[in-house]
């Protein structure tokens, strides 16, 4: 309320001088920005904040003897960021191995989630009666609390008392032992199972709002002129759903490359080298070893590939879409 | 246009009170101004969080009634309280006063924001003298003045199924040897000789300690620099790690078993013959059934020839916070927890031996047991490296074993070869960190 009373005063002062030769601002000028200050802040206190501390953090010696008082670590430049690369020593090459599997991770996760989100998406575009049940059965896992979900498959992915092993060795007669699953190499496909559990439901979230704005007659004109399922799909599906594609692509990638809840619940404390995702990598190399420093300047590397990546790849989508 | 502003002015006041609220809550709890009130972080010591509450709050009670200092207890479960510690540390929001696992005390020390416990702090809680001096030798780095304060008093020891021992005409091991021969007996008909923690990397660092102490070997030099790579800690981790691979008296799935319970539970369900575990694993037994007679105790032992190191010293120690406003509440507050009377209604619910010079165990009815461990903790332990970088040393040699043992338990093999690989790459670790 005081700004307003403070417009009020000013305006007519500046019209009286003739200096500011601008219009009175009207009433209620202020409430857009009001109105906006609220996400700005949060946006500031809750976002910006934070990653310029860690980009600060990442020049720093923030170990243990300092973490009680950030003021006194000491300066180190790109120190940080030379163990974190140098990739003959223990560190820079956990870093890089944990990079690759996380890259195969993402390939596999988004690629397999969006392919069954597009099957799904397809196969319930047309009305059949009971439709909506699937729909709803399909959403399950994205309805479900993360943790919980996760949760059920750390127990049916046990060894000894698990779901899994049930189904493929006792009930299906597989023949040999019944594997681990949370550790050794193993853990790789466990960890990949989980993750596309969960997210190819929001993949065919997605592509289902967007084939609701495909017209029906498009399809109807290419059957008459003898297209059959797949070449519609491909001409005409696919094609259309462009916009839609380009950003669930970019957004299924940036959360499955940042993953950290799925290994974090699925293998606890003990994380298997074979599902050593990068963000719970980096979250061990500073909680761990009270690394602070160390952990920031993987997180900013981190953030450096992913705003790459983003920027090549909507680059290069803008340049089809103009050509096309 | 009023509606619009008067509730766009609510919506800030509504933002406003949020905030202020937010943060008078997150001030109120440690630094009480009037000096009357302190917050207290205890670790998890009895069978549940809530256990530790009944158990503690009549003592805080007391303590009130005494000195008029109310006390805030916080129970704070394992998996959390190092991560907890490490915030309150980095953001100054810290309790008065907290437990800590004794390994973390040179290490938390380091970090400077712990209260030293000079002469008159000391003079202050009863002097340094009433404690065990196996169990004050854990406060801090040698030669400083400690951060921290014995509370409990833990120490391992191997427990043995007196029953499944009478019926293979085994008695109870004294040399490395024996027991693995003992085991070979007890593992038939889908029993096994063994269960170990083989995925908590916390238990396998303390084995990892206690295998090379027995071969005279050491984790950190005299200057508090890692030397994870010496033959004798290589040959202790394959020793402990055979018990898997070439003895096979553990069941391979024990590589998944991520905390200690998992480990007992199977012990006192009968499935295995002997477990390794800390003193306080008694009410775990007993909540699965198995009877106090039913089942004995001996120390951890070593190879003939070796270190006669059966544990670690193990235990809970008392640290106050440096910035805290109520410093003479905080020591009266360690002083009634250190004291006679105190000690002796916490040690029998929380299975605690004694860190106070001079006290008879209290911990269990059981007076060979009592006798067992009590020679155990003052004879034949050695404490874990009292260095700043013994958290990383728990943290990177202990995820080595669980590789290792999810290797052998997935029908791999790892050579001595491996673990000094394995070990190299956690020293480089820790230097790094360093």
């Amino acid at each position: 309320m005081s700004v307003s009373t403070a417009v009020k005063k000013s305006g007519p002062e500046a019209g009286a001088t003739g200096k500011q030769p601008r219009k009175p601002r009207r009433a209620g000028w202020w409430l857009p920005y009001a109105l906006l200050a609220p996400a700005v802040i949060f946006e500031l206190v809750i976002h910006v904040i934070p990653m310029v501390t860690g980009i600060w953090m990442s020049f720093l010696k923030l170990t243990k003897m300092f973490i009680a008082n950030w003021g006194n670590a000491p300066f180190v430049g790109l120190k940080n960021y030379e163990v974190a690369l140098d990739f003959n020593s223990a560190v820079g090459l956990g870093l890089l191995k944990s990079f690759g599997i996380t890259a195969a991770f993402t390939i596999l996760v988004v690629g397999i989630s969006w392919g069954l989100g597009m099957a799904a998406a397809v196969a319930l575009q047309k009305t059949f009666r009971g439709r909506a049940i699937f729909r709803t059965l399909f959403l399950i896992p994205y309805a479900l609390p993360m943790y919980a979900g996760v949760i059920a498959w750390k127990f049916m992915l046990q060894k000894d008392s698990g779901a899994l092993n049930h189904l493929l060795f006792d009930n299906l007669g597989l023949p040999g032992d019944k594997p681990f699953w949370l550790i050794g190499d193993n853990a790789f496909i466990a960890v990949v199972l989980v993750a596309i559990w969960r997210l190819w439901p929001f993949a065919f979230l997605m592509l289902m709002a967007g084939l609701q704005s495909v017209p029906t007659d498009v399809y109807e004109a290419s059957a008459v002129d003898g297209a059959k399922p797949m070449r519609q799909w491909w001409s005409i599906t696919l094609p259309l759903l462009r916009p839609v594609n380009m950003v669930l692509v970019l957004v299924m990638f940036l959360w499955t490359f940042n993953d950290f809840n799925t290994p974090f619940v699925l293998f606890g404390g003990s994380q298997p080298p074979a599902g050593d995702l990068i963000s719970f990598h980096i979250y061990n190399a500073s909680f761990l070893t009270w690394n602070f420093g160390s952990g920031a300047a993987m997180s900013v590397l981190l953030l450096l590939f992913l705003l790459v990546v983003s920027g090549i790849y909507l680059l290069f989508m803008n340049r089809r879409k103009d050509r096309a | 246009m009023k509606i619009r502003t008067f509730a766009a002015a609510a919506a800030i006041a509504a933002l406003a009170i949020t905030a202020t609220g937010c943060s008078g809550g997150a001030n109120s709890g440690s630094n009480d101004s009037s000096g009357k009130t302190l917050t207290y972080w205890a670790s998890n010591q009895g069978t549940s969080l809530d256990n530790d509450k009944e158990v503690l709050t009549p003592q805080l009670k007391k303590f009130e009634d005494q000195t008029g200092i109310k006390v805030n207890l916080e129970v704070i479960g394992w998996n959390d309280l190092q991560t907890r510690i490490q915030t309150a540390v980095t953001s100054g929001q810290a309790p008065d006063v907290l437990n800590i696992g004794n390994t973390w005390a040179a290490s938390l020390q380091s970090t400077g924001a712990f209260m030293p416990f000079d002469a008159a702090a000391f003079d202050a809680i009863g002097g340094k003298d009433k404690f065990v001096k196996t169990a004050m030798d854990t406060g801090g780095v040698a030669g400083e003045d400690p951060t921290s304060v014995p509370l409990y008093g833990l120490a391992y020891g191997l427990y043995y199924n007196k029953a499944m021992f009478k019926d293979a005409g085994l008695t109870p091991p004294t040399t490395w040897e024996e027991m693995v021969a003992d085991a070979k007996k007890l593992t038939t008909g889908g029993k096994h000789g063994f269960s170990l923690a083989a995925g908590s990397y916390t238990e396998n660092s303390h084995f990892a300690f206690i295998n090379a102490a027995q071969n005279g070997a050491e984790f950190f030099d005299a200057s508090g620099k890692p030397t994870f790579t010496s033959d004798g800690v290589v040959d202790g981790i394959a020793r402990y790690l055979d018990l898997m691979q070439t003895d096979k008296v553990v069941d391979p799935g024990n590589a998944q078993y991520d905390n200690a319970t998992k480990a007992i539970n199977d012990f006192a369900t009968g499935k295995v013959g002997m477990v390794l575990s800390q003193s306080n694993a008694n009410s775990s037994i007993a909540s699965q059934g198995m009877k106090d007679d039913a089942f004995g105790v001996v120390a951890f032992p070593a190879p003939a020839g070796g270190k006669d190191v059966a544990t670690m010293v193990a235990g809970i120690n008392m640290s106050i916070f440096k910035n805290t406003k109520n410093k003479d509440a905080a020591l009266q507050f360690v002083k009634f927890m250190t004291s006679e009377a105190t000690q002796g209604e916490l040690d029998k619910p929380f299975a605690a031996l004694p860190v106070l010079a001079g006290v008879t165990p209290s911990f269990t009815d059981n007076a060979e047991l009592a006798k067992t461990f009590s020679d155990i903790y003052a004879n034949k332990s050695k404490p874990l490296p009292l260095v700043a970088a013994e958290d990383q040393f728990e943290s990177t040699v202990g995820k080595a074993m669980n590789q290792m043992f999810a290797t052998v338990a997935s029908g791999g093999t790892v050579s001595k070869a491996d673990i000094k690989a394995a070990l190299t790459t956690a020293q480089q670790a820790v230097e790094a960190a360093g």
